[in-house]
């Protein structure tokens, strides 16, 4: 692959504010007896990296170590308090799965809507149509509404969808939380697709097995700071996530099971 | 911080066509959040276009008389409304039906793309949150979405106007036309500042509810504007200061003042001097309060997400 950049993250910090009280009442009782009205945290905390053109990205850490809240900054959802974010290309993917799907709509009408949300034209959607539809495989569910469906196919229809953008980058949250096993076969062949292809592959993950397939490098974030960068295998090893336990088959798909 | 606003207005993601991703000249590194606020929302028309039939086919989902009721609604107000007035009251001018309801199309308009407007981007939290879309898609979509209900206020108030031997002329379909305009444009205005704060405080909601109850009182719509200049005499100038009251005048030229037996006589009985040159100047006023709009959400727009 050519050595361009895809996404260039320069020393970002991204401050959320916590707000204790929200009603006039409550901060004002607050005031009186001189308690915190509000607190800022770190989310993101002078985070750099540059990813080239064609690298799969692996994003791993524990819950609330900021991986959401990249993806978010990278998929343009949210602006960077310091420091900036820039990709090249177009973006898809799926910050958790199902994402704006109006449950009164149908699967075929949230197909639509989903892929307009994504950048696709209305001709683009119509001629992926059918292989969005065979990849979802609701079957007869298609016309009723998304509302009735269950966890399992909603987020198959999610990622059907987003994983049929022509993208530049793809984003991938804990995509095969819900899915069964066939499907997460498929989608993991999918995403093994989109690498080959020399897309820009993200993929965030609490499954070491998985990533060890997917990825060529490994992010780790401890608590908004970038505690490693580099290879995969000490990435994992790095995180000790790679404690004994079944051979490296087994151990891929029960984390896979475990990721929800 | 400063360099997030620099790639703005640059080459958006959504405008290259893949395949050309691996040529030298493919797009630049840009900032993904970069958006140039309206514009993108007319840029990204076939999803506006989604939004509003998303709105539309949601809100009759489930109803059994469906898109029917919009038919109704109106119907029913005119019906309450008139009992009242002409009725009870024995109030009224000629032809009070047309003058009331020709009010009532405009009030309802502007009073549903204000409230639905500023509750917009509450109500589309999960989209909001998970997907780069520009926010202002979303009080543009509830402008356009009751737009749509103007219609079968249009189609019946049409009809009645017809029945009584109105004939359309073109400077009534000129005021009609910039009632509309300004109608739209204002309530896009007031709908983007009040969606983002409401995002904040939720009491904008609130707010907006209890304005929107004024609309109707405040405007010529169930007395008639010659009233206002009998009582107040030259202080009537300053309740031409209201554009909704502007704009249900310049919509009571289009329509009511033709169905009466001499159209004439009561436009110079019952509208203002000057209506065209007041309208435009509340125009350009609404355009304003619009590019205000859009500077305050710009602002508020960062912290959204997190908010919500």
């Amino acid at each position: 692959m050519s050595a361009r950049e895809s996404i260039v993250v320069d020393n970002v910090t991204k401050r959320f504010t916590i707000r204790y009280h929200r009603t006039i009442k409550q901060m004002s009782v607050a005031a009186v007896r001189r308690e915190q009205l509000s607190d800022t945290f770190n989310a993101l905390d002078s985070v750099s990296f540059r990813v080239e053109q064609g690298e799969s990205i692996g994003i791993m850490g524990l819950n609330g170590s900021g991986k959401s809240t990249l993806l978010k900054l990278i998929n343009g959802i949210m602006r960077p308090d310091e420091g900036r974010v820039l990709t090249r290309g177009r973006i898809s993917g799926l910050i958790a799965t199902g994402a704006g799907f109006h449950p009164q709509l149908t699967g075929r009408e949230n197909i639509y809507l989903n892929a307009a949300v994504l950048g696709m034209t209305e001709a683009e959607t119509r001629r992926k149509f059918d292989d969005i539809v065979a990849f979802a495989d609701v079957g007869r569910h298609l016309d009723s509404p998304v509302g009735h469906y269950s966890s399992g196919m909603f987020a198959r229809l999610g990622f059907a969808v987003a994983i049929h953008v022509d993208s530049d980058i793809f984003l991938a949250d804990e995509v095969l939380a819900v899915g069964d096993k066939p499907f997460k076969k498929k989608c993991m062949e999918r995403m093994q697709e989109i690498r080959n292809s020399g897309r820009t592959l993200f993929y965030v993950s609490h499954a070491p097995g998985s990533v060890k397939k997917m990825c060529d490098r490994v992010l780790v974030l401890e608590k908004g700071r970038l505690g490693y960068d580099g290879e995969v295998q000490a990435g994992i090893r790095y995180l000790k996530y790679d404690e004994p336990g079944g051979t490296e088959e087994e151990h891929a798909d029960d984390e896979l099971g475990a990721d929800i | 911080m400063a360099d997030t606003g620099t790639a703005r207005g640059g080459r958006r993601r959504g405008r290259h066509v893949a395949g050309q991703r691996d040529g030298e000249a493919g797009p630049g590194l840009v900032a993904p959040s970069a958006t140039s606020g309206l514009f993108e929302v007319f840029r990204r028309r076939y999803l506006l276009r989604l939004l509003v039939r998303r709105e539309i086919s949601a809100r009759y989902q489930g109803s059994f008389l469906g898109l029917f009721w919009s038919y109704l609604q109106p119907a029913f107000r005119l019906a309450i409304y008139y009992f009242v007035i002409a009725e009870i009251l024995d109030r009224g001018t000629e032809n009070f039906a047309i003058h009331l309801f020709a009010g009532m199309v405009m009030v309802h308009f502007f009073t549903e793309s204000f409230g639905a407007g500023t509750r917009s981007i509450v109500r589309n939290k999960s989209l909001v949150q998970k997907m780069a879309i520009p926010r202002e898609m979303f009080p543009v979509a509830s402008m356009l979405v009751s737009a749509y209900h103007v219609v079968p206020g249009m189609v019946m108030l049409g009809g009645f106007c017809v029945a009584l031997g109105w004939r359309p002329d073109l400077i009534g379909l000129a005021a009609g036309l910039l009632a509309f305009a300004l109608v739209a444009v204002l309530g896009t205005a007031l709908a983007l500042l009040f969606s983002a704060a409401n995002v904040f405080f939720r009491d904008f909601s609130n707010v907006v509810q209890t304005l929107t109850q004024f609309t109707t009182f405040s405007v010529p719509m169930i007395y008639p504007y010659s009233l206002v200049e009998q009582r107040f005499g030259d202080f009537a100038q300053y309740y031409l200061l209201n554009p909704m009251a502007e704009a249900v005048l310049l919509f009571q030229r289009a329509f009511w003042t033709g169905t009466t037996d001499d159209p004439v006589a009561t436009e110079a009985e019952h509208l203002p001097d000057h209506l065209f040159a007041l309208g435009f100047a509340h125009l350009g006023v609404a355009l304003v309060v619009l590019a205000l709009g859009q500077l305050v959400f710009n602002r508020l727009e960062n912290k959204i997400p997190e908010r919500l």
